[in-house]
């Protein structure tokens, strides 16, 4: 033998997983670290919603619907009427356009606004009392939803409208073939089953009497009021508002309207008119604007549905005047900035009713004879930061003080004057709104999001289709509700999709188990940065290592 | 051992999980107690690709084999990244004898199980393409021809990377390597250089040929999956960046591999006893300069003199497109 005492062995060899005593990490210039960025779709939502948070509870399914409905109405308590009316600028921003084509949002928050008006879920019940009382006067979108709101953080809230229905221009100013009535009744007795009280038929006619009654005043009167221009019109012409056509129909005394119908303007409420004229029995409704299709307020989904039932369009065109049923059109054209002028060409249009959409104006009845709530450009100025009016403790919110007149808008703004009443009430200083970094679509590995099947595309453009007289857009089953949340790509939100799990060639990562994401050990992290490039949603950032 | 099929789930099977998956949809590498064969605190380099291709391979096998498997590691990278006296990396036992005989190794390891009476063992070998396809060419053939029960897997990195970056018979047409410098009337490695060792198994006709890249772990795992199902003689051909041999970002080791198989410079591809089976199609074709120019080995193909080079490149990517079929519908 050898004299060697150790047992012969075949070379050298060592243990498994011994290099674990050496820290990798120290090579390491950059950290990869998980942030939680706004996407593109909330950013863009007037109203707040936490929009990639409620498509992904739908994502999971049944199990998860009512969940991605109580996310939703943490921001919008009528998520099945602006599912219907909103113009979604959401799916606008949306970083799924530069894959296929945007996610359907707007869908997805009708199909959860049914479900859960079908299955009866209630909104959370409020926080305990306050013992503060808040009016809102006016129970248009903007009202509901600072009533909502301030009911929700515990204050008790009245809210009293002029007309004889709740709703505001919801009510009165959307045909019921884009917004059935039963369903705005519906969300808004939910409202009511909170503890608001809506007290119809019931004008506020004096500010100081409102504020000796109530804590704190919300003012979202709207604007209602139809503007008018001067036309030259005979005696024997049948002009009429559009507003006041629409709100007729709405309250059920549907006006004589003729067979022919101009109407003046080209927001969505001369769409609104024109294809409800249609509907009153005009053989012809012809919508005359003075400048271009691209020039036109109107959202192009409602000029789309709006010609596809036959509206026909007058571009570059003034009513320059109206005798009997005789219009004259004066012949615009644009100017290098986009100005129409006349052209002094003119032409004659036949038409028993001319409605004038041509703009409404805020109802500021109430602050006659009010000096230090100041009115600036026809609506009431506010704090940009409180929408506080001039006098302490009076807030305004909607169309009737300044920004976008859109539901959406209506809706987030009523939701900052509640948290600004709240603020006030408790001497507190309301914060401004943070500024947030944006989940933006360079950052996105697009690789790896499925492509959408076609068959399933083709049914969800037959579900937008115009469908028929009644309500023209018809809803998702809960299987393409599902389908089309699944299309979210979660922007700047880890969704857990194991990328930076599997692909680490470090073993560097762990995962902490569902709904708990992952964790990087630094202690052998290289900082190679595979698993930020390879992150889908753009969900890890690579900082400088400072040592 | 077909890859899962996964329904419209968010993301599809390209991704490594989701936590929409069902059980049984899951991935090996994206699950917490997953092996991890090779394990933190190895040395290779920020965003080696081989170091990924490896765990996942290795993964896959141990599972398959229940946990008894042994491999033999031929000289290169992975085996000098992995155990650096006195620590090792690994977790299942691993073998190191020399650069030229992992094979003949890995054979040998099978033929003592096998006086032994023990058939639940399986045996792996793995190296670099220059362990495989030049140093080692011999002990694989061997082991090819004699249909030994191994599965042999190439990682094919391209080239000599831990001594310095010297060419391989694996290396690309026109790569610059310490030992192919950009110079002269044909910079980098020769056109028409080198051997395609996917072919040269393939005409050894043993039971299961396959090649795959780290842009797809499900069809790696799958074809894992499938070999350890086989007896015999199996080879897996693993293409993995390298972020130090060919001058890439180290974040871009499976963007490039993505880009290699979406041009189709890469194949993907699966054989069975000498017969192409199965192609990986184009997803979202990318042109040849999506793989090029990230990689410094290729930069003088971007300067002025470099368009015959990179005409000739679209030309490879070209006839490997219409060769295996690589734009043809999916079936």
């Amino acid at each position: 033998m050898n004299g060697h005492d150790a047992p012969p062995t075949i070379g050298l060899s060592t243990g498994p997983a011994t290099s674990l005593a050496y820290h990798t990490g120290t090579w390491r210039t950059e950290r990869p670290v998980y942030v939680e960025l706004a996407p593109p779709c909330s950013l863009g939502c007037p109203s707040g919603e936490d929009i990639r948070g409620w498509l992904g509870s739908t994502q999971e399914g049944e199990a998860g619907f009512e969940a991605a409905w109580r996310r939703l109405v943490a921001a919008n308590p009528f998520p099945a009427v602006m599912g219907r009316i909103c113009y979604h600028p959401c799916q606008e921003a949306c970083n799924r356009a530069e894959v296929d084509e945007e996610v359907g949002i707007n869908a997805v928050e009708r199909f959860l606004g049914d479900t859960a008006l079908e299955k009866g879920w209630a909104l959370p019940a409020p926080a305990a009392s306050s013992g503060r009382r808040v009016l809102v006067v006016g129970s248009g979108p903007a009202g509901l939803s600072a009533a909502y709101q301030l009911r929700q953080l515990g204050h008790a809230v009245t809210v009293r409208e002029a007309a004889a229905e709740p709703g505001g221009m919801m009510r009165y100013g959307i045909p019921a073939y884009r917004l059935p009535r039963e369903v705005l009744a519906a969300e808004i007795r939910r409202i009511e089953d909170t503890g608001v009280a809506i007290e119809c038929s019931t004008p506020v006619t004096s500010l100081d009497d409102a504020q000796a009654e109530f804590d704190a005043v919300v003012l979202t009167m709207g604007a209602g009021v139809a503007h008018h221009v001067d036309i030259p019109a005979g005696a024997a012409s049948h002009i009429v508002d559009a507003i006041d056509v629409l709100r007729d129909v709405a309250a059920g005394n549907a006006p004589l309207v003729g067979r022919r119908v101009a109407v003046y303007g080209g927001g969505n409420t001369a769409m609104d008119a024109a294809r409800t004229a249609r509907r009153l029995g005009a053989s012809d409704a012809v919508v005359v604007y003075r400048r271009t299709r691209e020039q036109m307020p109107a959202h192009p989904t409602e000029l789309d549905d709006a010609v596809g039932e036959g509206v026909r369009v007058q571009w570059l065109s003034t009513i320059a005047a109206v005798e009997g049923p005789r219009v004259t059109i004066e012949k615009m054209s644009l100017d290098e900035e986009g100005r129409p002028h006349g052209t002094g060409e003119f032409e004659e249009l036949d038409a028993d009713t001319v409605m004038l959409a041509v703009g409404q104006d805020a109802d500021l009845s109430l602050l006659a004879g009010v000096p230090d709530v100041t009115v600036a450009d026809g609506v009431v100025a506010v704090d940009p930061v409180t929408l506080m009016t001039g006098r302490d403790g009076v807030f305004a919110a909607g169309d009737v003080s300044p920004g976008s007149r859109t539901a959406t808008y209506a809706i987030g703004r009523g939701a900052r004057a509640a948290r600004a009443v709240d603020a006030w009430l408790a001497a507190r200083v309301l914060p401004a709104e943070p500024v947030q970094r944006e989940a933006s679509a360079e950052r996105l590995n697009a690789w790896y999001y499925s492509d959408a099947p076609k068959q399933h595309r083709a049914e969800l453009a037959a579900a937008r289709r115009v469908t028929g007289f009644e309500e023209v857009l018809t809803g998702l089953d809960a299987e393409h509700a599902v389908f089309e949340a699944r299309r979210c790509m979660s922007c700047g939100s880890c969704f857990e999709c194991d990328n930076c799990f599997g692909m680490c060639p470090d073993d560097a990562i762990k995962k902490l188990g569902p709904g708990m994401r992952y964790e990087v050990d630094y202690d052998y992290c290289k900082g190679c940065g595979i698993c930020a490039a390879e992150c889908p949603c753009g969900a890890i950032d690579m900082i400088p290592e400072v040592r | 051992m077909s890859i899962v099929h996964i329904p419209f789930l968010q993301t599809g099977t390209l991704a490594v999980g989701g936590r929409l998956l069902s059980e049984d949809e899951r991935s090996l590498q994206s699950q917490a107690d997953r092996p991890s064969s090779l394990t933190k605190g190895h040395r290779a380099c920020q965003g080696c690709a081989e170091a990924l291709a490896a765990r996942w391979v290795m993964d896959t096998a141990v599972e398959a084999a229940g946990g008894r498997l042994i491999v033999a590691n031929a000289t290169g990278c992975l085996e000098v990244f992995s155990t650096l006296y006195p620590e090792s990396a690994w977790k299942p036992p691993w073998i190191h004898s020399l650069f030229a005989n992992a094979a003949a190794v890995a054979t040998g390891i099978v033929s003592a199980l096998h006086a032994q009476g023990r058939d639940d063992v399986r045996v792996l070998a793995q190296g670099g393409d220059g362990g495989t396809v030049d140093i080692g060419l011999a002990a694989v053939s061997g082991m090819f021809e004699r249909n030994d029960d191994v599965l042999y897997v190439c990682y094919d990195n391209q080239g000599y990377m831990n001594t310095g970056v010297q060419r391989s018979s694996a290396t690309p047409a026109a790569a610059r390597t310490a030992t192919t410098p950009a110079v002269g009337r044909s910079p980098g490695q020769a056109f028409g250089q080198g051997k395609s060792m996917v072919k040269i198994a393939m005409a050894h006709e043993i039971p299961y040929v396959a090649s795959a890249t780290p842009a797809d772990l499900r069809d790696l795992e799958a074809k894992v999956r499938t070999a350890m199902s086989m007896h015999g003689a199996r080879y897996l051909h693993v293409l993995v960046p390298c972020p130090v041999g060919w001058g890439s970002e180290s974040s871009q080791s499976i963007a490039l591999a993505r880009a290699a198989v979406q041009s189709g410079i890469f194949p993907v591809i699966e054989a069975r006893a000498g017969e192409l089976t199965d192609v990986q199609r184009i997803r979202e074709r990318a042109d040849v300069e999506e793989y090029l120019r990230p990689q410094a080995r290729f930069a003088h193909l971007f300067k002025t003199g470099g368009e015959d080079a990179l005409a000739r490149w679209r030309a490879l990517a070209e006839a490997n497109i219409r060769r295996y079929g690589l734009l043809e519908a999916r079936s």
